[in-house]
């Protein structure tokens, strides 16, 4: 801001000559509290209600923008009235930001919110729980035409984007797989030792770490690291893919997105995570061995028997039945919220968190039915 | 026979829920021009390209070739797709893919083409747009101004009638914009291909169109139409007179 003179005290008053009033300002104004002092000057002003008010230069030193905040208040409250305001003893610069501030004012609106009443807000409400719904079955659908065409042969994808993903959700993925469900077996274990040791049955922890891992808890510990790893980062991609333009670019080439982003993906996650949910179940049981040999001391073969009479072939193919079906809600979860993503960083986040979000919830909404299905059948 | 125009719009209306943006369109694109969206920011030019190129539906029609974009099935309107080329603002190149990739896309979709005939395709197509022996590189190796050119090449790949540029001198610097002016222009004048430009960049509206309409966000639709030096000699209305000469009738009225 323009500095004309410095060092001087800084003075703000008010004097009534007749029926008009002059405010006197003089000083340095710098990071001047302008608003409680322009309220004051305004109520001042109310009270006496004069002809005119001259805004007087007594020697204004250095200034910054509290000095103009102050101005504009005081001008803009002035402006209803009828009161005739002076300004033209102010320094040259400040009057003309004075000007530039009031030269255009668009009042602007924001669009209104309809309120529909209770049962049209009802309804609004339904029709806004509608259009995801629609939108996701018809993505879905999607995705079913294209494994058709590629059961045909005729998708639209890439073998290259299909290996990246498989490289990217199966080798990419295993040592943290196998350091998660080793620690998860080792607190299984430790958990279950506990208990077991009180009344003498240690020897049960094999059985316990052996069913849980191959059952259940490999597979959705598998899903839950791929949710937050693979599917994350397809979200991320694909949709800031949507900010570049490159869906667009897609689509007005005539390429189904979902043959050529979501088919490679889906397909690589259903081939790898049955086989990771495998290496959890072997990584959980060598976790839980850790445990049982070398602070329950059980002989490894005394570990091993007792492991291998739990394990059950049936609950083994559960749980890798859990893990296909985990990695194409990963997968689905990923490449929605990707592709439906907004057009602006912070919608990439968005979509980044609702697809792992989701994954997990749809994750333990499928493993309720699977355990229910299982249950009436017998399994 | 009966000609159609390249491209004709008719009483279109693009509408985001109950917020009209363009009301009642009408204009016509023929064959070889080069044809100028122009207008102020916020005014639906982008909208109005998207509308066009089948991004985003609207209500009324948009024919190419005479056939109507708008209500035809997913089937026709991927073949009007397939004739026509983008080039989108960022140049919305496929990262994972290289240069020669990105180009090679369509031919291998929508072509019989060999492999060594798709190769020499993409080679020539980046030629034309001064990127040769750019075609292993990937879009991260390389400036925007690239960029573009390289998109110009995908959307050039399948010799469409018909190339939509989305603001494409945007973020160039004034060498660059003039650099991707001239080769429109080449492209214009050698392979006869319409040209649709939707910008506000003055200098190329001026000099390389050769029709254009006037988006007015005031009236939500077309406030001036033709040659771009035409309406700056007789502009039609004071908007378009303020916009084609960067409002310096405005700074003189004001001063």
């Amino acid at each position: 801001m323009k500095q004309t003179q410095s060092g001087n005290h800084l003075t703000v008053d008010l004097e009534q000559k007749g029926n008009v009033l002059v405010l006197n300002l003089a000083g340095d104004f710098h990071q001047f509290e302008a608003a409680p002092k322009a309220h004051e000057i305004i109520h001042k002003i109310r009270q006496v209600h004069p002809q005119k008010l001259i805004v007087q230069d007594n020697g204004i030193g250095s200034w910054d923008s509290s000095l103009l905040a102050l101005l504009y208040q005081l001008l803009q409250a002035l402006q209803p009235t009828n009161i005739t305001v002076e300004t033209d003893a102010l320094p040259q610069e400040l009057s003309h930001l004075l000007t530039l501030a009031f030269s255009v004012d668009r009042h602007p609106k924001r669009p209104s919110v309809k309120d529909f009443g209770f049962l049209g807000n009802i309804g609004n409400a339904c029709l806004n729980l509608y259009q995801p719904i629609r939108q996701g079955v018809s993505f879905l659908k999607q995705v079913g035409f294209s494994l058709g065409r590629w059961a045909q042969g005729k998708a639209i994808m890439r073998p290259v984007d299909f290996w990246f993903a498989l490289q990217d959700c199966g080798p990419n993925a295993l040592g943290i797989v196998a350091l998660i469900s080793f620690m998860v077996g080792l607190i299984l274990a430790f958990v279950g030792a506990i208990q077991l040791k009180s009344f003498g049955a240690q020897i049960y922890v094999a059985s316990l770490v052996a069913i849980g891992m191959t059952r259940i808890m490999g597979a959705i510990m598998v899903g839950i690291i791929m949710a937050g790893r693979t599917g994350a980062s397809y979200a991320a991609t694909i949709g800031t893919m949507q900010v570049n333009e490159e869906l667009d670019a897609l689509q007005t080439m005539g390429i189904p997105r979902s043959d050529f982003l979501v088919l490679p993906r889906v397909l690589a996650l259903s081939l790898t995570m049955p086989l990771l949910t495998l290496l959890a179940d072997v990584m959980g049981m060598i976790g839980g061995g850790v445990v049982g040999i070398f602070m329950l001391d059980i002989s490894p073969s005394e570990y091993w028997k007792y492991s291998m009479d739990a394990f059950d072939i049936t609950n083994f193919l559960v749980g890798v039945f859990h893990g296909l079906v985990f990695g194409i809600i990963i997968a689905l979860c990923g490449c929605y919220y990707g592709v439906f993503c907004g057009r602006s960083a912070d919608s990439v986040g968005r979509a980044t968190t609702q697809a792992v979000v989701s994954a997990i919830v749809w994750m333990i909404v499928m493993t309720g039915l699977i355990t229910w299905g299982c249950e009436a059948l017998d399994i | 026979m009966k000609q159609y125009p390249q491209i004709q719009v008719k009483n279109l209306t693009v509408a985001y829920d109950d917020f009209v943006l363009l009301k009642d369109v009408h204009f016509t694109v023929n064959k070889g021009d080069i044809f100028i969206i122009m207008g102020g920011s916020g005014c639906g030019k982008s909208s109005l390209l998207r509308v066009m190129t089948g991004l985003t539906p609207a209500r009324g029609h948009v024919f190419i070739g005479g056939i109507d974009m708008l209500s035809a099935d997913t089937k026709t309107k991927t073949v009007l797709m397939q004739k026509a080329g983008i080039l989108y603002q960022s140049g919305a190149l496929f990262s994972s893919m290289t240069l020669a990739e990105n180009i090679a896309l369509p031919l291998q979709q929508y072509t019989d083409y060999s492999p060594e005939t798709i190769q020499e395709l993409v080679s020539m197509k980046l030629a034309l747009v001064g990127l040769k022996g750019f075609e292993d590189f990937y879009p991260s190796e390389i400036s925007g101004g690239m960029k573009k050119r390289a998109g110009l090449a995908r959307a050039l790949a399948l010799d469409p009638d018909i190339v939509y540029f989305d603001e494409p001198s945007a973020g160039l610097d004034p060498i660059s914009s003039r650099l991707l002016d001239d080769l429109i222009l080449d492209i214009n004048q050698s392979l006869g291909t319409t040209i649709v430009i939707v910008t506000h960049e003055l200098a190329s509206i001026l000099a390389i169109g050769t029709n254009s309409i006037f988006l007015d966000a005031a009236l939500k639709g077309v406030s001036a139409q033709g040659n771009p030096k035409e309406l700056l000699k007789n502009p039609p209305n004071e908007t378009v007179a303020e916009f084609l000469t960067r409002g310096e009738i405005h700074a003189k009225r004001t001063k």
